[in-house]
C-alpha cells in the first residue's frame, strides 16, 4: 500500500516553520518519507503540566522518538537576579518552581549564606525544615492530583487540593502570601512563627496521615491504576544516574540518594526519617515512593515541632541582616545599618559556590558567583524538572502514546522550574 | 562490599594527567580544579572512571561571563564553564572549571560521558554562546530559534521600556507601530 507523506508541507497547508529536513538525525529516517507521523503534543495539551511541547514521532500509536521542547515559560529570572542585590533576588526565586517556592528560597539563601559565611540560628533552621516539609507535602498533593487526573482518576484531585489549601493557608499565616511567600531570607526567615501557626500545624499533622491513607486506598491496589502504571517508563539505575535524574524519580529506580541524608543542610541530620526506595523504576514505583514521602515528611515535621528551639529567628549579624524596626528609634547604628542594607545591600566575595538541596522534585542546585560587590555576577539554577524533561525521550521510547501521559505525570515536572 | 580507599582528587589528577591541571583551589569546602579547555572531557573521564574518585553524577554545567575582565591562568578567559560533579560512593563534590577566550569559546562536549550533559550544554550555548564540540544537537533550548545574541552575557542589556512622558511621547510612539497615534 502506498503511504501518503504526512509531514510534507504543501502550499495550501500552513507551513511548519523549519522543514522536516532540519530534524534529520534527530528523528528516524522513516519520518523523512512520511512513513511515521510527526505530531506536536502541546504546548497547550492539558496533561503536559504547563507549557511543555513534545514533538513525537509515531509509528501507529507507538512512540519512536519523543523530543521535548521547552522555553515557553522562560522569564529570564537568572538574568534579572544579576541586577538585584542579594536579598531582593529572593522574590524572583519564588517564581521558578511555583509549586514549592520554599525550596527555591532555601537553595538560594543557602548559596548566599555559604558565599558570605553568614550564620543561621537554630530556630530559623528548624522553622525552615518545617516549611520545606510542608512545601513537599503541598507539592506532592498537586502532583498526585494532576497525575491521577491525567490517568482518569478524577476524585483524588479534589481531595489532594483540599489538603494543599490547608498548607497554603498556613503559609499565608507565616508570610502573608499563599504561594510566593519569599519567607526565607539570607540568615534565617523573614519573621518569627505567628501564634496561630503552631495550633494549625498540630491540627494538620493530626489529620494528614489519615488523608494519606485515603489517597492510598484509592490508588495503591486499584487494578486500573496498576495496569496503567506498572512496567511503564522503566529506567534502570545506571541509566537514571547517567540521565541526571534525582529525587523520587531516581529513588524509584532503587538508587539511595537523598541530599537530606547525604549532605544534610539546615539540621536535617537531627531528624529521623527513612528514604523510601523503589525497585523497578517504573511509573508505579515513582508514584509509590512519593506516597511514602508524605509520611516521612509528616514524621520530620512532628520531630521538628517537638524540638523547636527558642532564640532568634534570623542571624544577628547586622552587616547582613537589617535590624528590627523597634531598634531604629533607639540606636543610631541601627539606622545606619537599615539604610545601608535597604539601599545598597551587603557585599559578597568574588568567589563561586554550588549548593544543592532536595526539593520535592529532586536535586535543585544553585551556582552563585559573586563580584565582590552587592550584586552577583552569575546565578545558575540546576533544576530537577529540567533534567527530568530532558530524560523524557529515553523514558518513553517504544511506549504507547497514552502511556506518555503517565510518564510525564510521574516525573512531576513544573515548567516554571525547567524554563526559569 | 569492598569500597576502595578514597583518593585526593587534586593530587591524583595532577599525578595521572601531569600538565592538564593548571590550578586548584578550595573555597567554602568546595574543591575546584582548573584545567585547560581542550582537556575538559579527558579530565572528566578520569574523575568518573578512576577507582577511588568515581565522580559518577553530573550535577550541573554552568557558564559564567567575566566581561569586561579576562581571567584564568592563561589570562585570556572571558568565559568560564564549571562542571559540578558528585561522587555517590564517597559523598563529595568537585568543580571542574575551564576558562574560554572571547573570540573562540569552544570546549569539548561531555555528552559522551553523561547523557545529562545534553541539555545543560545546550542551555550554556543558548544563554552564553559557548559551543560544545561534538555535541549531537547544538540548537537553542530556551530562547526561540531565531533569537539574536546570547542573553546571559554581561554585555547583553537587560532590556526595559522607556517611561513615557509628554516630552518623549512622540519619539516612543514612532517605535511602536501598533500604538495609538493622535
Amino acid at each position: 500500500m502506498a503511504i501518503t507523506p504526512v509531514a510534507q508541507p504543501t502550499e495550501s497547508v500552513a507551513k511548519w516553520e523549519g522543514s522536516v529536513e532540519e530534524l534529520r538525525g534527530l528523528v528516524s529516517d522513516r519520518a523523512m518519507t512520511g512513513e511515521t507521523l510527526l505530531l506536536n503534543m502541546g504546548p497547550h495539551h492539558p496533561s503536559t503540566h504547563g507549557v511543555l511541547r513534545l514533538l513525537l514521532e509515531l509509528d501507529g500509536e507507538q512512540i519512536v522518538t519523543c523530543m521535548p521542547d521547552i522555553g515557553y515559560l522562560h522569564t529570564g529570572i537568572e538574568k534579572n537576579i544579576e541586577s538585584k542585590s542579594y536579598e531582593k533576588a529572593v522574590t524572583l526565586t519564588d517564581r521558578m518552581d511555583y509549586l514549592s517556592p520554599m525550596s527555591n528560597n532555601m537553595v538560594y539563601c543557602l548559596a548566599v549564606e555559604r558565599l558570605t559565611g553568614l550564620d543561621v540560628p537554630e530556630r530559623a533552621q528548624a522553622i525552615r525544615v518545617i516549611c520545606l516539609e510542608l512545601a513537599r507535602i503541598a507539592s506532592h498533593c498537586v502532583w498526585l492530583g494532576t497525575h491521577a487526573l491525567d490517568m482518569g482518576a478524577m476524585s483524588i484531585f479534589l481531595y489532594a487540593f483540599r489538603e494543599r489549601e490547608f498548607i497554603l493557608d498556613m503559609f499565608e499565616m507565616l508570610s502573608g502570601q499563599r504561594m510566593m511567600g519569599s519567607y526565607f531570607r539570607p540568615g534565617g526567615v523573614w519573621r518569627d512563627l505567628v501564634p496561630e501557626f503552631m495550633p494549625a500545624l498540630e491540627k494538620f499533622v493530626d489529620f494528614m496521615p489519615a488523608k494519606v491513607d485515603d489517597y492510598e486506598s484509592l490508588l495503591v491496589s486499584n487494578p486500573i491504576w496498576i495496569d496503567r502504571t506498572q512496567g511503564i517508563g522503566v529506567v534502570e539505575p545506571e541509566e537514571a544516574l547517567n540521565l541526571g535524574l534525582s529525587g523520587p524519580t531516581l529513588r524509584a529506580s532503587g538508587v539511595n540518594w537523598d541530599i537530606r541524608k547525604a549532605e544534610p543542610y539546615s539540621g536535617y541530620d537531627r531528624y529521623e526519617f527513612d528514604v523510601p526506595l523503589g525497585e523497578h523504576g517504573d511509573v508505579y514505583d515513582r508514584f509509590f515512593v512519593r506516597m511514602q514521602e508524605f509520611r516521612q515528611s509528616i514524621r520530620i515535621i512532628k520531630q521538628a515541632m517537638k524540638a523547636l528551639p527558642g532564640g532568634p529567628f534570623r542571624s544577628q549579624n547586622r552587616k547582613f541582616v537589617p535590624p528590627p524596626r523597634a531598634e531604629l528609634g533607639q540606636s543610631m547604628e541601627a539606622v545606619i545599618h537599615h539604610f545601608k542594607l535597604w539601599t545598597e545591600g551587603f557585599s559578597a566575595p568574588d568567589e563561586e559556590v554550588y549548593v544543592s538541596i532536595e526539593s520535592p522534585r529532586g536535586e535543585i542546585g544553585c551556582y552563585l558567583h559573586g563580584t565582590g560587590g552587592n550584586k552577583p555576577r552569575r546565578v545558575h539554577f540546576k533544576t530537577p524538572s529540567f533534567m527530568h524533561i530532558s530524560a523524557l525521550g529515553a523514558m518513553s521510547k517504544n511506549h504507547m502514546l497514552a502511556d506518555l501521559v503517565g510518564i510525564v505525570g510521574s516525573i512531576d515536572c513544573v515548567l516554571g522550574d525547567s524554563d526559569r | 562490599m569492598n569500597i576502595p580507599q578514597a583518593l585526593d582528587p587534586i593530587a591524583s589528577a595532577r599525578e595521572a594527567l601531569d600538565d592538564t591541571v593548571l590550578e586548584s583551589k578550595v573555597f567554602a569546602n568546595e574543591t575546584t580544579l582548573i584545567v585547560r579547555r581542550q582537556d575538559v572531557a579527558r579530565v572528566a573521564r578520569f574523575l568518573r572512571d578512576t577507582s577511588g574518585l568515581v565522580y559518577n553524577y553530573l550535577s550541573d554545567i554552568s557558564a559564567v561571563d567575566y566581561y569586561p575582565e579576562v581571567r584564568g591562568p592563561e589570562g585570556d578567559g572571558r568565559f568560564a564553564v564549571s562542571y559540578h560533579l558528585y561522587s555517590m560512593l564517597y559523598n563529595r563534590r568537585i568543580r571542574l572549571k575551564a576558562f574560554l577566550p572571547e573570540d573562540d569559546p569552544v570546549v569539548p562536549t561531555v555528552t559522551v560521558l553523561w547523557q545529562a550533559a545534553n541539555w545543560l550544554e545546550r542551555e550554556a550555548f543558548d544563554m552564553m554562546g559557548i559551543r560544545f564540540e561534538g555535541h549531537p544537537d547544538m540548537r537553542r533550548l530556551l530562547m526561540p530559534a531565531d533569537w539574536d545574541g546570547h542573553p546571559h552575557r554581561r554585555d547583553y542589556p537587560l532590556g526595559y521600556e522607556t517611561i513615557m512622558f509628554s516630552f518623549n511621547k512622540d519619539e516612543i510612539n514612532q517605535h511602536k507601530p501598533y500604538a495609538k497615534k493622535d
